[in-house]
């Protein structure tokens, strides 16, 4: 296939995401990198778990978590996914704008749910004195949540540097795999929060 | 033509050519190299550490620097030697044997190579920067939190970075597996040595992520003020010695997995037969790669996970030993009545057998727990882990550098030399580590300094390290053949062993493009086949056209070296502004670096049919 | 660059009509994916189960929401992905054997 072929196709096959053998290696290999970061948070989770009641006489779980604001971070980021969704239908329809669109709503979430985020942890720390060195448990904590936090600011990092780049240049067959790759990120991010959200807040505050 | 016009560029840009790289074939040399000189280092701190124990009470070196040797020993040679050179194996033998023209991902395996590489470097820093790690190679807390100076900063970043390449090369090797073998080439027609290496990297896939996450708890406590394992604090150390495990017992496999890969491929290429067995070879080796995840705590016998614990890992452990049985088995089973020729490679690899064994057998000893409270923490476990990964993983790669150096390179390494260079370190091998199972099984334990005198230990840590300098005599020749050969070793055709793989049915060393036209592969040992019922040469799998090559860049190295810097300012921002300034100046360069390669296109470029045509004539 | 000046905008009403029915099934498993969330709140703020039941009906939820995200958003259970799954189910096991073995025997 020729340069001109990948970057401006007559057409755009059903699965523009997988028609070249890059598109295919790099959707492999971001599913693998993916099964990688099961274990990296596997190792978190399990680092917290056995933490989680050592306070030091510090505040615990139950004493700080509030399940609202919980909720709202949870469905922003549900809601994320489902926009991330939308984006790679219109891709595979390919309808480029409606694609940004939906892409731009799924970044918004995203923000949404970060500055929840940064507010939650602010709160405990100045209302709970709450911090990073007060605990194992504030160490785990933070960590564990934090590296959660870390991969959904580098998600929008990403899509943002991938929506200005391709801004002006419509689908071709050397980005669709780009933009495949970000929703299966994205979508890896929310899967991470199911289990942040039930085994953090959730047990954390039945005991 | 092409090697005049190598000669004619000169050093500068031979220099830059490597830096820039994206072919797997020249990446394999990198990590050959990077990988030699690191296996150099570690070489000598064992000759001291012998020195040091060569007669009780020696004062060769102070205990502060003994427990840097120690530490610095172990680690390069895990992190920094063996595992960078069975990755330029792989990366040298693996593409050829699927009849693949590029890995999947060019790019990140130069990235994988720079990242190993400078980790390599920035750890090996510590010694002229305040004194290297010295909390032993497995860094268990609360030895490595309090650990004064910089040591175990180097020890944690060095790894870090080291680690992230290990991990994409893995990655890499599997979607190049799955994705990219030649028309034909079915799973179960493939090589041992490509079967080893997807095994291998599914285990790197999921064992490296356990010690990112322990470095990075171990950086949080040491450089932010963490309290994971802070008991005054309610943090518990045993969790560093669980994630530690979960990554390290995976971690033995990923090093001697491969190695079975080169010996099987080695035995059916010399006795001239089908490797025996092939369907169980691949079975036992997922099998073993399935339970090595599972036996992690048997490395934490002693340290009160109870009896049930204790035994659930014990059971797991033992049960390795089955698998591993049926390959020595098939290895045995593969020489039987074969036409057997004895060169370099195929002294290594017979002599693998027994001494590997011997390994595992003292594993299964160790594996009790009753009798590993004795054991734990002697000589005998030195001497058992020696024997695994001495006599399976060095005998490996040297059974692989001389099965593979006329492909690589055009030239066959020398057999006088190659076997003088065997002899001696087989038998400096035996007299170190065999003498040691009985200084563990007296009582002396590992890691320490010095020992008393006429307390029986005397003859044998003497025996033990006269045997060092023989292996270390045998490394020196090795090193001298590899550069005589260099200068006047003879050259070979593409085929010097009469193969049965893929890699043979090319030339000697391959062009950059590997296949010209991708082979139809017809079973297993698809070469020999060719060569039984066929004409001795691959049929062409596709006519002859334009074939795409990936572009070099020096993106790959310019993201390693912002995270090099950028290591050197995590470990001193406590202490002044640069550390701060470095810090984040690294940081910088890697993500723009990062970004530029997402946002420049890179489609690489064609060898077009016409340029083809020419070459062959 | 006169960007999607040269490139079909047509997709084919077959692909069109597939992706559509795709995308009915992504907004219900979407939709089951928000009632086992609110199910999951719910017994949490409520507090109507105990301890010893409430934490695994809460683990086996998330299980659930996840196989949805998996299976459905991303694709697996798409033919061709065996290989990605098999992989997959082994990270997952590893993952399993991680957080078991930190959570179970750390403080023994």
């Amino acid at each position: 296939m020729s340069h001109h072929d990948v970057l401006h196709p007559e057409t755009l096959p059903a699965e523009p995401e997988k028609a070249t053998l890059e598109g295919r290696n790099k959707y492999l290999g971001f599913w693998f990198f993916l099964g990688g970061e099961t274990v990296l948070f596997a190792s978190l989770f399990g680092t917290y778990i056995s933490l989680r009641n050592s306070t030091a006489d510090g505040p615990s779980a139950h004493d700080m978590f509030g399940l609202d604001l919980v909720f709202i971070m949870t469905i922003l980021l549900l809601t994320s996914s489902l926009t991330s969704v939308y984006a790679m239908y219109h891709m595979k329809n390919n309808a480029f704008k409606k694609m940004m669109l939906w892409l731009g709503i799924t970044g918004l979430l995203g923000l949404g749910f970060l500055s929840l985020e940064i507010y939650e942890f602010t709160h405990y720390i100045t209302e709970y004195g709450f911090t990073f060195r007060s605990s194992a448990f504030g160490s785990a904590f933070y960590t564990l949540v934090g590296f959660h936090g870390g991969h959904v600011t580098f998600g929008i990092l990403w899509l943002a540097s991938l929506m200005i780049r391709n801004a002006k240049r419509g689908l071709n067959l050397y980005n669709a795999p780009k933009f495949n790759t970000f929703s299966l990120y994205w979508h890896f991010i929310d899967v991470v929060w199911v289990f942040v959200f039930t085994v953090v807040y959730l047990m954390g505050k039945v005991g | 033509m092409s090697v005049t016009a190598t000669q004619k560029r000169g050093l500068g840009s031979a220099i830059w050519d490597y830096l820039t790289t994206v072919d797997h074939k020249k990446i394999a040399h990198l990590y050959l190299a990077g990988g030699g000189l690191f296996f150099i280092l570690g070489g000598i701190e064992a000759l001291l550490i012998r020195i040091q124990l060569m007669k009780p009470e020696n004062d060769f070196v102070s205990a502060g620097l003994y427990n840097e040797i120690i530490t610095m020993h172990g680690t390069t040679m895990i992190f920094l030697a063996a595992m960078p050179l069975l990755l330029g194996l792989m990366n040298a033998a693996m593409p050829l044997q699927i009849g693949a023209r590029d890995v999947a991902f060019p790019f990140l395996n130069s990235l994988g190579f720079w990242l190993f590489m400078l980790g390599g470097i920035l750890l090996n820093c510590s010694w002229f920067m305040g004194g290297a790690p010295d909390a032993g190679w497995t860094a268990y807390a609360p030895l490595s939190t309090t650990s004064p100076g910089h040591g175990v900063d180097f020890y944690i970043l060095g790894l870090q970075i080291a680690g992230a390449g290990t991990l994409m090369g893995g990655i890499n090797f599997l979607v190049t597996i799955i994705n990219m073998r030649a028309p034909g080439m079915t799973y179960m027609r493939m090589p041992l040595f490509t079967w080893t290496t997807f095994i291998t990297s599914i285990l790197i896939l999921f064992a490296f992520p356990a010690l990112t996450i322990g470095l990075f708890l171990l950086m949080f406590e040491r450089l932010f003020g963490a309290a994971f394992f802070d008991v005054s604090l309610g943090g518990n150390a045993i969790i560093w010695q669980h994630l530690f495990w979960i990554f390290g017992h995976p971690e033995v496999y990923i090093l001697i997995l491969p190695c079975f890969g080169v010996f099987s491929d080695v035995f059916s290429t010399f006795s001239r037969k089908r490797l025996f067995g092939y369907t169980a070879m691949v079975f036992s080796t997922i099998v073993i790669a399935f339970l090595g995840f599972m036996v992690w705590a048997h490395h934490m016998f002693t340290v009160g996970l109870g009896p049930v614990a204790n035994t659930i890992f014990s059971v797991a452990t033992m049960a390795i030993a089955v698998p591993t049985g049926v390959k020595i088995f098939n290895w045995l089973a593969t020489l039987w009545g074969g036409r057997i020729t004895v060169n370099s490679a195929m002294l290594w690899s017979l002599a693998f057998i027994p001494s590997f064994t011997i390994g595992g057998m003292t594993g299964v000893m160790v594996a009790t727990v009753a009798a590993d409270y004795q054991y734990h923490d002697t000589y005998f476990v030195i001497a058992h882990f020696h024997y695994v990964i001495v006599g399976g993983t060095v005998f490996g790669i040297f059974a692989g550098l001389h099965y593979w150096w006329p492909k690589m390179f055009g030239r066959i390494l020398n057999e006088a030399l190659g076997k003088t260079a065997f002899w001696l370190f087989f038998i400096g091998f035996h007299l170190t580590f065999f003498i040691q199972h009985f200084l563990g099984l007296m009582g002396m334990p590992r890691r320490y300094w010095v020992f008393l005198e006429d307390q029986g230990l005397d003859t044998g840590n003497l025996i033990s390290s006269i045997g060092a300098f023989f292996m270390a005599a045998g490394v020196i020749i090795f090193f001298i053949n590899i550069i005589y050969t260099a200068a006047k070793g003879e050259k070979v055709s593409g085929d010097p062993y009469d193969g049965r793989t893929l890699e043979w049915s090319i030339a000697s060393p391959p062009p950059h493009y590997n296949f010209k036209q991708l082979p139809l592969v017809r079973g297993l040992d698809p070469l020999w086949i060719e060569k039984m019922e066929g004409n001795g040469k691959m049929t062409p799998a596709e006519p002859l056209g334009d074939i795409h090559m990936p572009n070099n860049s020096f993106i790959p190295f310019m993201i390693s070296f912002g995270l090099f810097i950028a290591g050197f300012g995590f470990i001193y921002h406590n202490d002044n502004m640069i550390g701060t300034i470095a810090m984040f100046g690294g940081m910088a360069i890697a993500l723009l670096s990062m970004l530029t390669r997402s946002v420049k296109d890179d489609l690489g470029y064609h060898i077009s049919k016409e340029e083809l045509e020419k070459e062959a004539e | 660059m006169t960007d999607n000046a040269n490139t079909n905008n047509v997709v084919d009403e077959y692909q069109k009509t597939k992706n559509k029915e795709e995308l009915k099934g992504h907004l219900i498993s979407f939709a089951m994916m928000i009632v086992a969330t609110l199910i999951a709140f719910g017994i949490v703020a409520s507090g109507v189960m105990g301890k010893i039941y409430a934490i695994p009906v809460l683990v086996l939820l998330a299980v659930v929401q996840v196989a949805f995200q998996f299976y459905y958003f991303m694709h697996l259970k798409e033919k061709g992905n065996s290989m990605t799954a098999l992989l997959i189910y082994g990270g997952i096991w590893a993952a399993a054997l991680t957080v078991t073995g930190l959570g179970a025997i750390t403080w023994w």
